[in-house]
């Protein structure tokens, strides 16, 4: 393919792109990101940079010596042991031999386990078990130690949960009965939320990850932020990260506020605000792939995102770089090439504290 | 994929010097340049060797703070916490716990 850079899709595809068509996906993107945010684009240097980073002829990708970051997970110890859902490998490992295997044979800054559903509703009922397996791995493991699950709170809707579902009751113009229902989610997700990130600390959990939080909207943001501002002054010792699930904050609700500031539609470099005054430690943006455009594109959104973001914040910035998010690619196995650039570009020109 | 990431960007673990950087982001709520200067200032190194195997496979060892290899009788796991919380002087949760445990 002469003339044409290998590049990948967002869904993952290989395609062979001219170096004036990246060079314009690249534009697109970060217009694109600044246009809905009201954020500043990247500027023709970072633009150029992003360019040699999707141009440089190797597979693999890196930052130079001394530019490393801190990398923090979501249980991706558990990649070794679970199932093809959780994109795992199937290995017969218990839990604690995959920490020790992730912490010691990868070499990973930090560690993280968490409940195969991986979400907090499910963890509640199971609390002791999971207290006793993070506990025991806590005494042989060295690198920090976290806990994760998701606040999820489409799980406390029906047919899931106790509550009338909102996604039932919209289309059926029951409004105030959708609204109701969400507040009232709200508060019996914050408390599972505080129930279990006590009973984390009182095992000295090193630290917890509210991972792909407003998954359910406005107000499954705000059930997160509540406990962690509760957890902050009840243990103050367990670090915090709170970790997004979109790049805007969907008004699934509409009204809800927290500390004054309306939380519907909010993009990354508002919702690091909110979830800093809540006192969490580490903010973890999430920035949506298109499938359909080209990782160029993709990456020069996803850098326009997080470059404001760290500007702006007070607290480490560590950007989520799972599937389908920041600029790698929609798929199961997301090629290393594609992988490598999204890590490169995040850092050097986004400025991320860790990933 | 997260080892892609570990071997792209990430600073390497206990392998160098990225678990003691992680605290002071955890702990302290330090931006990435912030901490690594922290830690480098307690090691008594340089930054660029915060990532260097070769530097801190030495230091690691001398400090017995933990190492990616298995010594018999150095220091891992919890007891490697509790240097590491001395050296850093930050509280590690876990370490807390087991020392109230303890007694200490």
């Amino acid at each position: 393919m002469p003339n044409k850079i290998m590049c990948r899709m967002g869904d993952g595809e290989r395609v062979w792109l001219p170096a004036e068509q990246i060079k314009e996906d690249i534009l697109r993107g970060t217009r694109d990101a600044a246009e809905r945010a009201k954020i500043p684009e990247l500027t023709e240097e970072e633009c150029e940079r992003l360019f040699d980073i999707m141009a440089d002829p190797s597979k693999v990708v890196s930052v130079s010596p001394g530019e490393e970051v801190i990398v923090t997970d979501d249980a991706v110890s558990m990649l070794f042991y679970a199932d093809q859902e959780n994109s795992g490998q199937g290995i017969p490992m218990s839990r604690t031999q995959s920490l020790l295997a992730y912490e010691r044979a990868c070499a990973a800054d930090t560690i993280s386990m968490g409940h195969t559903d991986y979400s907090f509703k499910q963890v509640k009922p199971i609390i002791n078990y999971e207290t006793q397996e993070y506990y025991n791995a806590s005494q042989m493991t060295t690198a920090p130690f976290f806990y994760g699950s998701q606040p999820n709170m489409g799980l406390y809707f029906q047919p899931d949960g106790p509550y009338p579902n909102p996604a039932e009751l919209l289309p059926q113009g029951k409004i105030s009965e959708a609204l109701e229902a969400q507040e009232i989610a709200m508060e019996h997700l914050s408390a599972d939320l505080i129930y279990i990130g006590k009973e984390m600390n009182g095992v000295g959990c090193e630290g917890i990850n509210f991972d792909t939080a407003a998954s359910a909207g406005d107000a499954d943001f705000k059930a997160t932020l509540q406990a962690v501002e509760k957890l902050k002054a009840l243990a103050p010792g367990m670090s915090i990260i709170v970790g997004m699930s979109s790049e805007f904050v969907m008004g699934m609700h509409g009204d809800i506020t927290y500390k004054g500031k309306r939380l519907a539609g909010i993009y990354p470099h508002e919702q690091v605000k909110v979830v800093e005054e809540a006192g969490a430690d580490i903010f973890g943006p999430a920035i949506n792939v298109n499938t359909s455009e080209s990782i160029p594109w993709n990456l020069a959104r996803a850098v326009t995102f997080v470059k404001e973001t760290v500007a702006v914040a007070g607290i480490p910035v560590h950007p989520n770089v799972g599937m389908g998010v920041c600029g790698v690619p929609m798929f199961e196995v997301p090629p290393v090439d594609a992988v490598t650039r999204a890590s490169k570009s995040l850092v050097q020109i986004g400025k991320a504290d860790g990933l | 994929m997260p080892t892609a990431h570990v071997m792209a960007s990430a600073m390497g673990g206990i392998r160098t010097a990225g678990d003691l950087v992680a605290w002071m982001q955890m702990t302290r709520k330090m931006k990435i340049d912030e901490a690594k200067t922290y830690v480098a200032d307690k090691l008594g190194v340089e930054l660029i060797a915060l990532t260097d195997e070769e530097i801190m496979r030495q230091v690691r060892e001398d400090l017995d703070i933990g190492i990616i290899t298995s010594v018999s009788g150095s220091a891992k796991g919890i007891a490697a916490k509790w240097k590491i919380a001395e050296l850093l002087d930050i509280d590690i949760n876990s370490v807390n716990h087991f020392r109230a445990k303890v007694g200490i």
